[in-house]
């Protein structure tokens, strides 16, 4: 029963890669065997993750000793060979990419896997790069799995192809390529300093640093601090943000938005580590405090001057990150706990809204434009052209569509600004309630400036989205569109689990709490992936 | 060594980073090889230059550390290749469906208005 068990650590990894190699032998035209091959693999990755989130809570017996599972690949010790890492934080993030996936996933087979080839391997291959890059406990293999998912994103973006895509995509290609050459600048200045690129052993050797060296090492940290703080779209480095989830389909500004929290993950995962050493700047203390506000401001004005809604959405995902990090650089290590639920409640409202908008402007001429764009550009017009344009699509009209997506677009909304009683309200409130019980230390400054960017970008939230709301859902002039249950069902899971996670908020927030504890004890966290290093054999 | 290396290193990254800044989609192409070749020389270069010193063990030369290159960057170089030339293979497709959609090789997809 162990001998399996044990190898569950990897399985993240080598199931979307596998799923995604598998996927590209049906030929396009065999859709029911590819849709359920890839929704049996993305199940089981969340099952995979649901057991692994078990195991690093203590609910089940776990496979390993301790909290922390370390896989050394190939049985190579760990200074030496790449290993991964469950720990709580990666194992919630684990389960959170899974659950935002199946949800897309299941929407895009519905009509927007059509859209284009290779959708559904790409997918996956992106799966594979979140998976990796939550996992592994190698600085470089970070590397490679950010590029893994970049690159299936890169394709995605295009998904669908268009003009309007390519503008957008090459923006976010040219940035993120940029972004990785410093990422590569950044991991070679940190190994020439510290002569390894395991991220625990990294942790020792940087206290052992002085003189330049140590510059050295701050410089290259300072890189990788930039390189992240890009990902997690912070300001003035997320320009390309909005035009590119803008233009990209539906599930895939959707899945998209679990991309920038990888950014806020390697942010918390570094400044964890480096912690004792007095962290360079990027990764704590004021510094990034303010880069949060400044982040949440420039998301706010975004929002309210914004006249199409799936920009409004991509807005809203840039003042979600800005709040996260505005959290991470609070004085203290409470918050980090209830930012956590923040980010989780905020990616599953993000990824529904996406679906939402959607289907709510159907029928609109924009989106139909789009798709047709598409549909030209791969030369299904022809013969398809009557029962693949969506507004005369088959299937089921729901009754009563409208009455859902209203519900469904009111459910977000409020989700996402964090007003009672979904899961954004419960997590506003936990870091307010946090960021207010940490005074002794804190400047009042901050505590004030802190509520009041939370506060304000909310309100600013409601006035955006309810002007648009009320344009897109009072317009008599349009139909009704016509939706799949294929199609409603992922978005009312999505907004259901928020519900779920705000009914079970005492349990989450345990759990969250936790996760913070384990995070900033690095000893542990050294301590589980070095067992040696605990008597002092090094040097 | 060092000195050629730097000089090499900085004039790559400095034409690069220009062109870079260049409103062409070709020369951005240009400028993000060129700071690919950068950055590899830089990685290669972490790991202390030698000169006719082997990253792999061999017998004859016993297993002194001082008498071997450092593999792991060359290691690090060699997957920072690939990977770069996927990517600029990828952008390079991009670029030309945008060329073809936009009928033009302007970053934006159109040409700026001249005053």
């Amino acid at each position: 029963m162990n001998g399996w068990l044990q190898h569950l650590p990897i399985l993240p990894v080598l199931l979307p890669l596998l799923a995604a190699a598998l996927l590209l032998l049906p030929g396009e035209s065999r859709r029911g065997t590819r849709a359920a091959m890839a929704l049996t693999a993305t199940l089981a990755q969340l099952a995979v993750a649901i057991i692994l989130l078990g195991m690093a809570d203590g609910r089940l017996d776990a496979a390993w000793p301790g909290d922390i599972a370390v896989y050394a690949l190939g049985g190579w010790a760990p200074p030496f060979g790449i290993v991964l890492v469950v720990d709580r934080l990666a194992a919630v993030m684990l389960v959170l990419s899974a659950a935002l996936a199946l949800a897309a996933l299941t929407y895009s087979l519905a009509r927007w896997e059509r859209a284009g080839t290779h959708y559904l391997p790409l997918f996956q291959l992106l799966l594979m790069g979140l998976n990796g890059a939550f996992l592994t406990g190698d600085l470089f293999n970070l590397f490679v799995f950010f590029e893994v998912l970049l690159a299936a994103s890169y394709g995605l973006v295009l998904h669908g192809s268009g003009l309007g895509r390519v503008k957008a995509g090459m923006h976010y290609i040219v940035v993120n390529l940029l972004a990785s050459l410093v990422f590569l600048i950044a991991a070679a200045l940190i190994y020439g300093v510290t002569g390894t690129l395991n991220m625990a052993e990294l942790a020792q050797r940087v206290a052992q640093l002085s003189g330049h060296e140590r510059t050295l090492f701050d410089l290259g940290a300072l890189l990788l601090g930039i390189v992240f703080l890009v990902k997690a779209a912070a300001w003035p480095l997320n320009f390309w943000l909005p035009s590119a989830y803008g233009a990209a389909a539906p599930p895939v500004a959707a899945v998209f938005a679990i991309l920038t929290k990888v950014g806020v993950y390697g942010l918390l995962r570094f400044a964890t580590l480096l912690q004792d050493v007095d962290a360079p700047a990027p990764f704590g203390g004021d510094w990034l405090f303010y880069c949060g506000l400044a982040t949440i401001a420039a998301g706010t004005v975004g929002v309210l001057g914004t006249q199409k809604l799936v920009r409004v959405a991509g807005f809203l995902v840039i003042v979600s990150s800005g709040t996260l990090l505005a959290a991470f650089g609070f004085t203290g290590t409470t918050l980090t706990g209830p930012a956590l639920y923040y980010l989780v409640s905020s990616v599953l409202a993000s990824g529904a809204f996406f679906m939402v908008i959607e289907m709510a402007e159907r029928g609109r001429t924009a989106s139909a434009d789009l798709l047709a764009v598409s549909f030209e550009a791969f030369g299904l017009q022809v013969k398809e052209a009557s029962s693949e344009h969506p507004d005369e699509m088959g299937g089921v009209a729901i009754p009563a569509a409208m009455a859902f997506l209203g519900l469904a677009f009111f459910s977000c909304v409020l989700l996402l600004t964090g007003l009672p009683p979904f899961s954004g309200f419960v997590g506003k409130f936990a870091l307010i309630a946090a960021a207010i019980a940490v005074p002794p230390a804190a400047p009042f400054l901050h505590t004030v400036l802190f509520g009041a960017a939370l506060l304000l970008s909310g309100l600013a939230g409601v006035i955006a989205l309810s002007r648009l709301g009320v344009r897109v859902f009072w317009d008599s002039e349009r139909p009704t569109p016509r939706l799949q249950w294929l199609e409603a069902g992922p978005a009312a899971a999505l907004v259901l689990l928020c519900t779920a996670l705000a009914f079970g908020a005492g349990p989450a927030m345990n759990y969250f709490d936790a996760t913070a504890r384990s995070l900033y004890d690095t000893r542990a966290y050294v301590g589980a992936v070095l067992p040696a290093a605990d008597t002092g054999a090094t040097e | 060594m060092e000195v050629v290396l730097a000089l090499a290193i900085g004039t790559l990254a400095g034409s690069g980073i220009y062109l870079l800044l260049r409103p062409r989609t070709f020369q951005l192409i240009m400028g993000l090889s060129l700071l690919g070749y950068a950055v590899n020389l830089f990685i290669f270069g972490m790991g202390r230059l030698q000169t006719g010193a082997p990253p792999v063990i061999d017998a004859v030369r016993g297993s002194d550390p001082a008498l071997y290159a450092d593999p792991v960057p060359q290691a690090l170089v060699l997957t920072a290749i690939v990977i770069g030339f996927a990517t600029t293979a990828l952008f390079l497709v991009v670029l030309l469906a945008s060329r073809g959609l936009s009928g033009t090789d302007h970053v934006d997809g159109r040409e700026a208005e001249n005053p």
